[in-house]
Parts: C-alpha cells; sequence; structure tokens
C-alpha cells in the first residue's frame, strides 16, 4: 500500500525557502564544528563531542522545511540539528563547555542540547533513544489538535535499535504527524553500516505502510523538498514519513576518533570533502542562479565567522554553575 | 480482607484497591482534558485485572488507548507526549515488563528534566504490578521497586489500601514528575473505606497504620497486610508493634521512620522485593544511620528469597515474607523465642 516515493525536484528559483538564509546555516554549523574541535584539541572543552561537519545538508535541508513550533529529537550529533533549529551558537558553545549560561545550564553537555523554545526536545546519547519522544510528541500533537509535526533524526545505527519499528508500526497505525529523517553517513561507530544493515533500510518503513523517500542528503534542495512534501502530509493528517538520505561525516565518531585507518580510506573521505560536499555543491547553484557572488559570499563568511569567534569568547568567559545547582532540576 | 486505615473525615464507602484506582483515574480525567491512559489491553478489556474497566466507555479510544505489544515504544511515547503537554498514565500490565522499558524509564524519563536544565519535565505515571503469590512463575511475579527507586529523577509509589491508592494516585497524574505506581496484583481485591469527597495524600509521607510502643515494623505494599496480621498476633503476647508505611519510597520519609524505631528501639523491615540490595535494605539503612542511638538491636530484614519467583505453589510459597516469618522475627528481636 505504501510505496518507495520517487525524490521530489526543486530548483531554486522555485518560491520557498530563503536560501541564502539556508546557506549561511550550513556554514554556521560548518565553523561551529571546526570551533568545536578546537576547544577540544586546546583541552577547554570537557569530555568528547561527536562533529556533524559534512552533513549540514540534512539537518538545515529538514529544518527549513519546519516552523518554529514544529519539534524535532536529535542524536549524540546533534549540534547542526539545534542550529538548524535556530539555536544560538553563545549558549550551545557554553553548554558544550559546562558553563551556566549554556541551554542546559551545563548539565547536559554536547549531547544533550534542549532548546524548548524552538522546538527542539533534545539531542540524545542513547542510540534511537530519542524514537519514542518524537512518535510521542506526535501523538500530543494530534490529540491536541495542532498542525504541528514532529521530526526525529536518527541516525544508521539505529536501524538495529528495536524501539525503531515499534513506533513506526504505532505511527502508521495512528497516522501520527511524525517524520523519521535517518541520516546513514555510512558508519555506527566504527563499523561500516554494509556490515550492520541487510536489506534496503526504506524497506522498513514501507513494510509499515509508511512512505519512505532515497534523499542526496548532500543536497539541501533535495533534502528539503523531501521533507517539504512529508511535512504537508503530515500537517494535513497524512501520517508518517520516513527518508533516507545519504551523507558522510567528516570528521571520526566522536573528536577523540583520528586515527580512522582502520575502517574507512582516506580517499574516500577525501572523495566526499571534495566531491560531495554539500556547502560547495550549494555554492555552485547559488551562483549559477544569482542568489549570491563572490563578494557577498566572501562578506558571508566573515560576518559568520566573526559570530562564532564572539560566541566561543562569550562561552570560554562565562562562569561555571554554581555548585548548588547540582541538587536541582531533579525532580520538576 | 479489610485495610488498616482509620475511618476517614466525612461520608465513605467500601471500595476495592481496584475500584480506588479506577475512580482516581476517572477522577483526574473528568478534571484534566490532557490525562490519558495509554497501555495493552487497556481499554475494552480493561487490563486483565480490570482495574480500568468502564473508562474507554467514558472517555473513548482517544483517551484510553490499546497498543501493541510494544513497551519500550509506547512507554517511549507516553515521555514523548508528556515533554509535550499531555498527562500520560501508561500501563504496564507486570512489572516484569519493566525489563523492556528500562531505557525509557531510566534513560529517558528519569533524566529529561535535569539533563535539560530543567527546562523539559515528564508529567507521566506509569501504573505496573508487583507482588508473589499467584502461582505465575518468574517472568510475571518479581517485586521490582528497588530498580526505578535507585534511578534520580523517579517518583516511586506503592499503596497498601483502597484509601492510599487512590489519593496517592491522584497526586501522581498532577506530579510533573515521572512516577511509577506500583500496585500489587494480590492487593486489587483488598476492600477498604474510601471517602466519597475528593482528597489526596501528598508523596513522600508515611502513614503510621498501627501504633505501638515494643518494635516498629517497617512495611510495604501488601506486606503491610501481612504486618498487621503479625502485629495481631503479637498483640496477644504482650508484644506491641507500630507498623509504619512509608507508601512512597521517592520521596522517603525518612524522619517517619526514624521517629517511630527511636521510640519503639527496634525494627524489622518487610518488603517483597528480593532481599539483598533492595529497597528493604535501604530502609534498614536509614533507620540504622538515623536512629543509631535509639537501637536496642540490629535492624531485621525480611523480603523475597533471592531466587527467581518457582511455580509450583509448595515452593513459590517459601519465596515470600509470611506472617508467621515476621513474627518469629519480631519475637526474637525482643528477646521473646
Amino acid at each position: 500500500m505504501s510505496e518507495i516515493q520517487a525524490t521530489p525536484q526543486v530548483t531554486s528559483a522555485e518560491s520557498g525557502p530563503d536560501w541564502q538564509r539556508a546557506y549561511r546555516l550550513m556554514l554556521t554549523i560548518r565553523l561551529f564544528e571546526e570551533r568545536a574541535n578546537d576547544l577540544y584539541q586546546r583541552k577547554i572543552m570537557p569530555g568528547l563531542a561527536h562533529l556533524s561537519s559534512g552533513e549540514e545538508g540534512v539537518a538545515v535541508g529538514v529544518c527549513t522545511a519546519l516552523r518554529d513550533n514544529d519539534y524535532i529529537t536529535s542524536t549524540h550529533r546533534g549540534h547542526g540539528h539545534c542550529l538548524a533549529k535556530g539555536a544560538s551558537a553563545d549558549r550551545m558553545f557554553a553548554e558544550l563547555l559546562g558553563k551556566a549560561a549554556g541551554y542546559c545550564g551545563g548539565k547536559g553537555g554536547s549531547m544533550h542540547i534542549a532548546d524548548q523554545e524552538r522546538g527542539n526536545l533534545g539531542a540524545n546519547a542513547i542510540v534511537g533513544g530519542s524514537l519514542g519522544i518524537a512518535t510521542g510528541a506526535a501523538l500530543s500533537i494530534k490529540q491536541r489538535g495542532s498542525d504541528q509535526v514532529a521530526v526525529s533524526f536518527i541516525g544508521d545505527g539505529a536501524l538495529g535499535q528495536g524501539v525503531l519499528y515499534e513506533v513506526m508500526n504505532m505511527a502508521s497505525l495512528w497516522k501520527l504527524p511524525i517524520i523519521y529523517v535517518c541520516e546513514n553517513n555510512l558508519y555506527g561507530e566504527y563499523t561500516a553500516s554494509s556490515e550492520t544493515i541487510a536489506g534496503r533500510p526504506i524497506e522498513r518503513a514501507t513494510a509499515f505502510g509508511i512512505p519512505a523517500t532515497e534523499v542526496d542528503g548532500q543536497d539541501v534542495r533535495a533534502v528539503y523538498a523531501a521533507t517539504a512534501e512529508a511535512v504537508a502530509r503530515a500537517r494535513s493528517g497524512g501520517g508518517p514519513a520516513f527518508l533516507w538520505c545519504s551523507t558522510y561525516r567528516y570528521f571520526g565518531h566522536h573528536v577523540g576518533d583520528v586515527d580512522r585507518g582502520y575502517y574507512r580510506s582516506r580517499e574516500e573521505e577525501q572523495f566526499w570533502r571534495e566531491q560531495r560536499d554539500p556547502i560547495s555543491l550549494a555554492r555552485v547553484w547559488l551562483e549559477a542562479d544569482g542568489l549570491v557572488d563572490a563578494a557577498s559570499l566572501e562578506e558571508l563568511a566573515e560576518e559568520v565567522t566573526h559570530e562564532l569567534d564572539a560566541a566561543v569568547e562569550f562561552a570560554v568567559a562565562a562562569p561555571f554553575p554554581n555548585p548548588d545547582q547540582v541538587a536541582t532540576d531533579v525532580f520538576a | 480482607m479489610s485495610s488498616p486505615d482509620p475511618t476517614p473525615e466525612g461520608e465513605s464507602r467500601e471500595l476495592t484497591m481496584a475500584q480506588a484506582i479506577r475512580e482516581a483515574i476517572a477522577e483526574e480525567m473528568r478534571r484534566d482534558s490532557s490525562v490519558f491512559v495509554m497501555g495493552e489491553d487497556v481499554a475494552e478489556a480493561g487490563t486483565p485485572f480490570k482495574v480500568l474497566s468502564g473508562l474507554v466507555e467514558e472517555f473513548g479510544p482517544e483517551r484510553v488507548i490499546d497498543t501493541p505489544i510494544s513497551e519500550p515504544g509506547f512507554t517511549g511515547m507516553g515521555v514523548g507526549a508528556a515533554m509535550t503537554g499531555r498527562r500520560p498514565v501508561v500501563d504496564i500490565m507486570f512489572g516484569d515488563f519493566l525489563g523492556l522499558v528500562m531505557d525509557q524509564v531510566a534513560n529517558q524519563a528519569a533524566k529529561v528534566h535535569y539533563m535539560s536544565g530543567g527546562k523539559l519535565s515528564v508529567p507521566l505515571t506509569i501504573r505496573t504490578t508487583m507482588g508473589a503469590s499467584r502461582r505465575s512463575a518468574a517472568q510475571h511475579s518479581q517485586s521490582l521497586h528497588a530498580w526505578v527507586s535507585h534511578i534520580p529523577g523517579l517518583k516511586v509509589v506503592l499503596p497498601s489500601t483502597p484509601y492510599d491508592a487512590k489519593g496517592l494516585m491522584k497526586t501522581a497524574i498532577r506530579d510533573n514528575s515521572p512516577v511509577v505506581f506500583f500496585e500489587d496484583k494480590m492487593n486489587y481485591q483488598q476492600r477498604g473505606q474510601v471517602p466519597v469527597a475528593e482528597y489526596t495524600i501528598p508523596l513522600g509521607v508515611a502513614d503510621i497504620k498501627r501504633p505501638g510502643k515494643d518494635v516498629t515494623v517497617i512495611a510495604t505494599s501488601s506486606m503491610v497486610l501481612v504486618a498487621m496480621e503479625a502485629a495481631e498476633v503479637l498483640a496477644q503476647e504482650g508484644i506491641e508493634c507500630e507498623v509504619v508505611d512509608p507508601r512512597t519510597t521517592v520521596p522517603l520519609d525518612r524522619e517517619a521512620l526514624i521517629n517511630s524505631v527511636g521510640r519503639t528501639t527496634r525494627a524489622v523491615v518487610v518488603d517483597e522485593g528480593h532481599r539483598s540490595y533492595g529497597v528493604g535494605a535501604e530502609l534498614a539503612a536509614v533507620v540504622s544511620e538515623g536512629a543509631f542511638y535509639f537501637l536496642d538491636a540490629p535492624v531485621r530484614r525480611l523480603g523475597a528469597m533471592d531466587v527467581p519467583i518457582p511455580f509450583s505453589p509448595v515452593l513459590e510459597d517459601l519465596t515470600v515474607p509470611t506472617v508467621q516469618g515476621l513474627v518469629d522475627t519480631v519475637r526474637e528481636l525482643c528477646g521473646r523465642k
């Protein structure tokens, strides 16, 4: 009954999103992650972070099709989703550094940034851990008679978690307004997804009667178009959708994963960076369509660089939480 | 079996534990349209124990939702719905199935408020069961309240009477934190007086079910009934037991337990979880630490044997604390052997 959907086509000429803004967001994510890595290397950031450089097209393409009050849940590799949904970099860096000014008062860290005002129900450090939350948010939307939608960002690793199949079953049965966006970056931690995934991934969704689309995650327009179609259907009571977005992470599983030769080659990394980079690809058509030119791009890059440097500065200077905060927020 | 509650103020009538729980949920559903029930066989079937019979007829299938047999999935959805403006009451048919949902309960529900720095909250109630003696064997008989009591961020309720069950359930549903509410399967038909008028009972307030001066028996859930029967037997021998029911393990009314033991100078803890590393151990530690200078004897603990619950009645009955076992322990504690 449900079928694998053809990838919808859009061109920048089509009315709709502000592509300059989308480009700016992708660049913001890229430069944010570079600074997060730098903070790790300079031993200013406690713990680790999982960087999403290379995956900007998915985060931005999806969130460009959402409203402020739509919900998202994110993953351990979630900085891009947070920024794309509208979080501000200064409070995010503060959270990464465990500072009181962070989104979670320093109690969450990189893997748990939540931004309630922008519908971000939080990143989650359990693979597939937020699938229940996102689908429950969709149930809540339906019960309240709202036209919001919920998006659950997951990675290819989450295909191994049973809860995905439980919630997709219920989402389809009850026609819940949820879009499962799976970022296939080819590796679950240090293991190639070809070693862990049997069958054709999107058929897992169609088996539940959920329309599914294979999307080029490096093309922000394609991601946007597929999401916009799924969102429109979900808002009008048409139920869930599943997007399988092919993408790539430039860094390792986390910032400390630097010797990656045993699970992937430098040639492969180079290919994605040079041939399949979502920001470079966007630049080509933005310039071709006359939406930007070399000068405006340079200006934009300077602006974003300045903004993120200021955000880092803010976070580094920000105070740590007061020790009396350790036992607050245990109960609501 | 009748309940040890003092006669409440005002007009009251006798209800079973199951009826009291149903009445609490129905009242809260009438009062607040964001309250809904979700779980396996909760609608027309009204759960295998018929606790929820009649709810779907009054509130409809949108608010009394039969789910597939997917405990992690629907519990996780309860967490998400709670984070976005609803007050779900999620039904986990048997406490043993907590094994299936612990990621949703311990890693999600319990953590969301803290991890988000207090911005998100999870007003979720999880109803589940506990208690052996139904000849249901090892996967349908466990009392696993220690598992959730161990995780900061969860509140845990263990009612022993219809009166307590109703008042505590109403409070649990109104609470803005996740609450796990354990119902002893053997107590569903237990009767007791329940006021007609609306009332709630705060979480974290212990109740003295029977006053006494010689020994404090701290008992939870159905073990309160065991303690009340044992106290009756012991009273005839001149030993006056004070039976204290904490009613909630989180928050725990430490002060009430310590004060009682301070008066009686002796304490026995009776809890149906496994004896080792359990709620009984924690309760015993609380009074050992808090009433150390008052104690005339070491604190004793009765709990389920540290074996999987067996099927054969002959074996199963050996695994849970009994009236006789408690009577013997108290006698020993009071030097009356």
